[in-house]
Parts: C-alpha cells; structure tokens; sequence
C-alpha cells in the first residue's frame, strides 16, 4: 500500500462554488436516504477539480456536507491515489503509465522525459509550478501502450518525442487531440480492422432478424406476469380475476376509442392487488408504446424515398428485371465481395439468383435497383447508400480496391 | 475466425455512432420487452443454458450467479456492474463503456430484472473520466426516451446509477467495491455472508462485470443455443481478448473463447515481434495469472480449462507478449511493485508479503541475491497466497511463481553474473 500523508502547508479555507454546490445536491439525492456517504468519493473529485487538488479544509467540507465524521473523509482521501494531497502543475499534472503492458513498449522512456523535462522527482512542481508528473499504476490502456493521461483525457501509443509534443501543446495552452498520438482508431489494430467489415451489421438489416427464432415457437406473451407488474405476489384471489382484466385492458389498447368496460368485481380485486395504479400509469400515454419504439427503430434505417415509390409500380412488371445469366461467363464470375457493402452470404445470394459479374450491375437502371430490393428482405434503399452501381462501374472497368472487402464509397 | 455477425460489440472501435439511435440500428434496444415479458427465470435459464461464464477473471457462471439472489426478500435487490478494470494488460471494458455503452445499459435492465433489483449501480474506475461521460451519455438517452426509470416501455421500475472509484485497484474485488461504493477505504469483506445475501447496504446485491452484462441482450436475443455452439464445451461464447506488449500489432479484439493464442496472435496482431520463434513469454490472462513459457504458448487454447492446467489462467484474458528482448524479472518485479502499491493494508500476509516479494525481486533484477532465496521467495509466495481475506494476496504471489517455476535459470544466470563481477573487483 501507499503511504500519503496530507501536504504541509493548506488553504485556511474552502468552499464549493455556487454550482458545484448545486451539482453535490444532485448528486447526494441518487443514492437512498441515509446513505449520503456514498457520494464522498464523487464529491471530493468535484472538490479537486475546483482546487486543483485536494485541501485539507476540502476534506473537512465535504464530509461535514455528508455528515461524516472527518476521519472518515481522511481516510478516503488518503486511500485513493488520484486525489492529489499536494498542488500539481497549474497547466498539466502528467500521469505516466508504468506498469508491465506499458513498461514493454517503453514507459521508462517516457519517465525519462517527465524527469529532464519536468522535475526529478514525481508530485514536485517544475520551476514555474505549471508542470509535474508522477508514474501511476495500470491506467487501463494497454492496447495503446505506452500512454500517459493528463487531467481528463489520454493521449496514446507515444514515443519520447511524441510525448514532449504532448507537453508542449500543454505549456502553449494548446492540448494535442486526445487518444492516439499516431493516428490509430481507439484500440483497432494499426493500418485497419481485422474484423466487423461486414457493412451489413451497421445498415440495420439485423433488426429483428432473431424474431424468427420465436415465431416458430409461438407468439409470445403479451402480458405482464403480475409480479413484474407490482413487485410484490398479490393475494391468490386477486391474481385469477385481475389477470383476465390485464388481458383484456392489454388486447384492446392499440388503437381502442375506449377503455373497456371493466366489471366492478374485476376493479375491487385489482384495487386488491395494487393494479389500478398500474394499469393506469401503463395506459397514461406518457410511457412510450412498443408500436412508437418500432417506429423510431425503422426511422432510423435509411430510407430512400425515391425508390420507395418506385419498388411498388416496377416490381410488378417484368421490365423492371435485370440482366440475369444462368452460369457465369466464361465459367468464372467475378469477386463480388470486393463491392463495399457485399460479404460472403450476399455474394452467394447474387449468384444464386443470376448475378454474377460487375457489369450486370453497372448497367442497373432505378426499375432494376426497385426490382432487385423487393427480392431482397431488408434491403430498401442499401444498393442507393452503398452507391452499388458506382462501384461496379469503376470495377468493371478494371480497377481494384486495396483490401479484399472493397472501398467504402465517398460521401 | 469468428464471422462478423456473430461478434456482439459491433461498434468496438468507435467507427459509428455510439448513441442510441446508432445502437439500435446495430440491433441494441430490440425486443427487450419480449424477454421482460417472458418472466425472471426466463432470462436467468437462457443465461444458464449459454453456459456464459463471467468475464471479469474467475470465470464463475454468470446464471447460476444471478439464481443465488432471494425471491421474496423485503429489501431491496441491486446490481452492482464492475467496470474497474485495473487489471494490468486489461482495456476491454472501456471499449464497451465508451462505443456500445447502450449493450450495458440493455443488459444491466435485463440482468436486474431476473434478479428482481430495480437499481443497478455501475462502477467505473477513476481513471475513466471520458469512458464514464460516454456511459452516463447512454443512460441520459435511455432515460430520455423512457427505456429505463419509472413507468418506462419495459414494464420494470428500473435506475441506472453511474458511479465512480478514484484509483483503487483494489475496488474490482466486489466486496471492496461494496465498501467503496458506501463512502468507506475499499477494503474487502469477510465471505460469508456474500452479497447475494448481505451485500451492498445489507441488500441482497450481485456483481457482475461490464462484458458478462453487455452481452446478455444478444443472449436472449439470439438465443442460448447460439451463444453455447460458439467456443468450445464449457467455455462457451465469444469474449473480448486485449493484446498487448511485443505483437506488431496491439488491439482489443472479439474472438471465440477457446482460440488458439497463436491463431489470435498472427490472426489480429500481425504476429509476435520479430516473429513466433522471437517470443519469450506470455501472460494469458492479465497479470494475475502465472506467465507461460513459448513453448506452452504454442499450443494452448484460449479458454479457462485449457490455461488453467497449464497453471495460469484465462482471468480477463488480457494477453500480455513478450519478447526474446524481455527482462522478465523486471517485467514481474514490476508487477510486484503494482502489487505492492495496491495492497489494501488490510491483512498482514498480502500489506508485507507484497512489499517483501518486491524488494527482493529488485535485488534479483540485479542479480544481488543469494540462489537460497529464490526458494525462500517462492515460500513467501506460498505463505501469502491463500492467506487473505481476498484474491489480491493469490494475485501478488502468483506472477511471481510464475517466474520462478518457468524462468529459474534466468535468475540463477543473473546471480551468476553479479557473483562473477563483484568477486572480481573484489579480488582487484
């Protein structure tokens, strides 16, 4: 364990600012009453971001705002290693990673530069007091090793000059963009991911696709068991009679001019059972409906409204078919997957229903494109977004992308 | 190699949108209701039939976990998530906290709901600034549009609480976390009583990890059976694995439980540095596992029972390499001093041993040591494993074994050397 111990020298005084105090209310109501306690660690971390650091009189503050005996705030403040007992750099506290996963990829380094450039030793303050570090434990980045953290954000994958970068952007009161210093995405693997390529996971074709598994099975129930409904078992009579109402009420809420009429024996039982104030509340119109979540779940797959209208008319005739072989030509067709947005599976289906060459695509009027969509489930509106003819004009005249998963188009 | 749309956290990276209306397009958010419908013991079955094991190191089953809470108790019930992930090689967590929080969200209102707990309380290590606004983003959204809180559209009263530590690597361990989550030092409890039945506040209270919950929603969504036929027997599903050290190229990437470390190593990391034939070490499972040698890392799977014969562990299956290049008894000296650091100063055995263990393995790295005391550490190590009141003192020893049962030469060859040199200038 650590030894900290509280800095020499304090302020005479602290206090939350107007709005800090008005975000600690908020904070201490979360938790129940009677265990306002639970909001210390919360509290004194606003504290130190109002000071810089963590006062004594901060500490005496804040418990006496829980109503804790001080020892205990002491306690917490001397447990946990990132509230700082004395004053850190005014521009930048550096907080360099040092253990194993970091240390490999050359952490050491980085403590280096921290001592040269900063202080010889951690928690003491450069010469103008606008800088210091300290070497910290696992700081959970180990993928983007070897990393620091300043204030509230981490700046990864550094070598010493990068981190002298970082440093400087700091002391000139301009911070480096946060993350990578190298210009990787979070934690994907360096020059591209190696997985989630397929465009179909993002397109929100996969909505609902599981339900078939319940289909087979059955609808599912409709109606909350009672428990759920009231946390609590209501009493066995009750339960027969108020759940025949519950379905009912249930069957005919959508779209129902009325509330059904409900038999006054049927009322008393769920008076009995606490449910009049359910049902009431469920029925109160403020609760979102599952129909209105379905609804926000379809806006939010693209639609195109210019094929919409186009699918119903065009794929009824047979004009509106596209060019389809039977075989491809010359007994070869061509890599399909190499279209941004087509995997495996969609390949195999384009083939299986004809398609087998870039071309064929290429040439796709918007009756072929509504044709081809109303074939397919869940596909308004994709071959448009994934600009499918585009990239088919550009493949069938030669070109090749660089992976094997084709080119995200532009725009 | 795992196809795409079996992969659970399709936004781990932060390519697209990680609100809500991103999340659902991913398929979060679908058909919740449908599964609150079904019943408590619905979901809690389901989880059971995945065979999910929690991800958070132990590897204990996640539905078996959450039958243990009480039916008819008058307190209240509350789950506790544990996104402390201090554990050195470990960054999983974050990426779902910051990129497909709305998984977390989905899952803790799922996972309350079959331990009949209209609270859950997540807690984020301190450190986390960012990923803690990005999670507190998502439970702002789902609020907003009555996902979660009272009367929401699921039928099940139900708070999302965001809270936070302030660097105390200690707080993973659930019942420390308890302690801290109170306003107290996280020191943990004395088991029993476990919190399934006097846990937070003396409330019946389950903890579980961040990606055990996250991919509960996908469970119930695409069905038990399709979470058990990925991975192998009874290491079933898909997990998060996070490379780091001497690959070519660290990540945080979804795989199978069960992969061959090697196929995750040259599949996703570009392999080894300067190749396979370059590799030194392994440590498979974050550093609380004992390290394995190259040789055992050719060959071995990544899932619990195969890293466990070997000694080690899958823990959170933070793969640390290293190197032909490697000082390992630095690299483990400074894993003692993480130790060291995070002791609680709590139970004697772990306050001193994790120091002593230290100290001594700063002389090692030196070579100034006599060899008796590689079997004088290697009992201190066992005086301390199993002699605490949590796993932080097992955790302390085991690196430490670890290099001593794999790298004793290494060791003697370094005492060797010193020996050599010091006696030299002795004699000049």
């Amino acid at each position: 364990m650590a030894v900290r111990r509280l800095h020499p020298e304090q302020p005479a005084h602290f206090a939350f600012t107007a709005e800090n105090e008005a975000w600690a209310r908020a904070r201490i109501a979360k938790y129940p009453e009677g265990k306002q306690a639970a909001a210390i660690i919360p509290l004194l971390w606003r504290a130190q971001e109002q000071a810089g650091w963590l006062p004594e009189p901060a500490i005496r503050y804040v418990t006496d705002m829980l109503g804790m005996a001080h020892i205990r705030g002491l306690e917490v403040a001397t447990f946990y290693t990132m509230f700082q007992l004395s004053p850190v750099g005014s521009k930048a506290h550096v907080q360099v990673c040092g253990t194993t996963p970091c240390m490999l990829r050359g952490s050491n380094d980085l403590v280096d530069v921290c001592k040269n450039r900063i202080a010889h030793h951690q928690h003491e303050l450069n010469g103008d007091g606008t800088l210091s570090w300290e070497e910290v434990e696992c700081l959970g980045n180990c993928a983007n090793a070897p990393m620091v953290q300043i204030g509230k954000d981490t700046f990864e994958d550094l070598t010493p000059s990068l981190l002298e970068a970082v440093i400087d952007g700091f002391v000139r009161g301009q911070p480096p963009v946060p993350g990578s210093q190298t210009g990787r995405t979070a934690s994907c693997p360096e020059g591209g991911a190696t997985t989630l390529t397929d465009a179909t996971l993002y397109d929100g074709s996969g909505i609902g696709a599981w339900k078939k598994r319940f289909e087979d099975a059955g609808p599912p129930p409709s109606v909350l068991p009672l428990d759920v409904a009231t946390g609590a078992t209501p009493p066995a009579a009750a339960v027969t009679a108020a759940a025949a109402t519950v379905a009912a009420v249930a069957a005919a809420a959508p779209g129902a001019p009325a509330a059904p009429a409900i038999h006054p024996a049927a009322l008393t039982a769920m008076a009995n059972a606490g449910l009049v104030k359910e049902l009431n509340e469920r029925g109160g119109g403020k609760a979102l409906s599952a129909d209105e979540l379905e609804k926000m779940k379809s806006s939010t797959v693209l639609q195109a409204p210019q094929f919409l209208s186009a699918a119903g008319a065009a794929a009824t005739t047979s004009d509106a078919k596209p060019e389809l072989l039977s075989a491809p030509r010359d007994g070869k067709g061509d890599d399909l997957g190499l279209i941004w947005g087509v995997a495996e599976k969609l390949a195999e289906k384009l083939n299986g229903m004809g398609i087998w060459h870039f071309d064929q695509i290429a040439k796709w009027t918007p009756a072929n494109v509504a044709w081809f969509e109303s074939q397919m489930d869940g596909f308004k509106g994709r071959i448009d977004r994934d600009k499918w003819i585009e990239q088919c004009q550009k493949l069938a005249s030669g070109w090749r992308p660089d992976g094997n998963v084709g080119e995200r188009p532009k725009g | 190699m795992l196809h795409d749309h079996d992969r659970i956290f399709r936004n781990l990276y932060g390519f697209h949108d990680a609100g809500l209306k991103g999340a659902i397009r991913r398929g979060a958010w679908d058909g919740t209701k449908l599964f609150i419908d079904k019943g408590h013991d619905y979901i809690i079955d389901e989880v059971k039939k995945s065979g999910l094991r929690g991800r958070g190191g132990a590897g204990f089953p996640t539905g078996l976990k959450w039958s243990f809470m009480p039916k008819n108790d008058p307190r209240p019930s509350y789950l506790v998530i544990n996104a402390d992930e201090s554990e050195p090689g470990s960054c999983k967590d974050r990426e779902i906290l910051r990129h497909d929080a709305h998984l977390l969200v989905e899952g803790a209102l799922l996972a309350s709901f079959a331990m009949r707990a209209h609270t859950a309380i997540c807690y984020v290590r301190g450190e986390y600034i960012r990923e803690r606004e990005a999670l507190q983003r998502a439970v702002d959204e789902a609020y907003s549009a009555n996902l979660i809180g009272k009367n929401n559209v699921h039928g099940w009263d139900f708070e999302f609480v965001v809270h936070h530590g302030a660097g105390a690597y200690i707080c993973g361990e659930e019942t420390a976390m308890l302690e801290s989550i109170e306003g107290k030092k996280g020191q943990p409890r004395l088991k029993p009583p476990f919190p399934a039945n006097v846990g937070l506040w003396g409330a019946p209270t389950t903890i579980n990890n961040v990606e055990s919950i996250a991919v509960t929603g996908e469970i119930l969504r695409r069905g038990a059976t399709w979470f058990a036929d990925l991975g192998i027997p009874n290491n079933t599903g898909t997990k998060l694995f996070q490379i780091s050290g001497h690959v070519n190229k660290p990540c945080v990437v979804e795989e199978e439980m069960g992969i061959p470390l090697k196929e995750l190593i040259e599949t996703h990391c570009g392999g080894v540095r300067g190749g396979w034939d370059n590799l030194l070490a392994v440590i498979p499972g974050g550093s609380s596992v004992r390290c394995i040698t190259a040789e055992q890392a050719t060959g071995v799977t990544m899932d619990f029972d195969a890293l466990g014969k070997l000694g080690s562990g899958l823990g959170t299956a933070a793969v640390i390499v290293m190197d032909k290049s490697t000082d390992i008894i630095a690299a483990i000296r400074r894993l003692a001093y993480f130790y060291k650091h995070e002791s609680c100063g709590q139970c004697t055995p772990c306050r001193e041993g994790t120091g002593w263990m230290w100290r001594v393995l700063e002389r090692m790295e030196r070579g100034e040591a006599a060899k008796s005391e590689i079997d004088l550490l290697w009992d201190v190590t066992k005086q301390v494993e199993g002699h605490t009141i949590c796993a932080l003192g097992d955790a302390a020893a085991w690196p430490v074994q670890g290099l001593i049962k794999n790298f004793r030469p290494v060791i003697e060859a370094r005492i060797d050397d010193y020996t050599k040199k010091h006696s030299r200038q002795a004699a000049e």
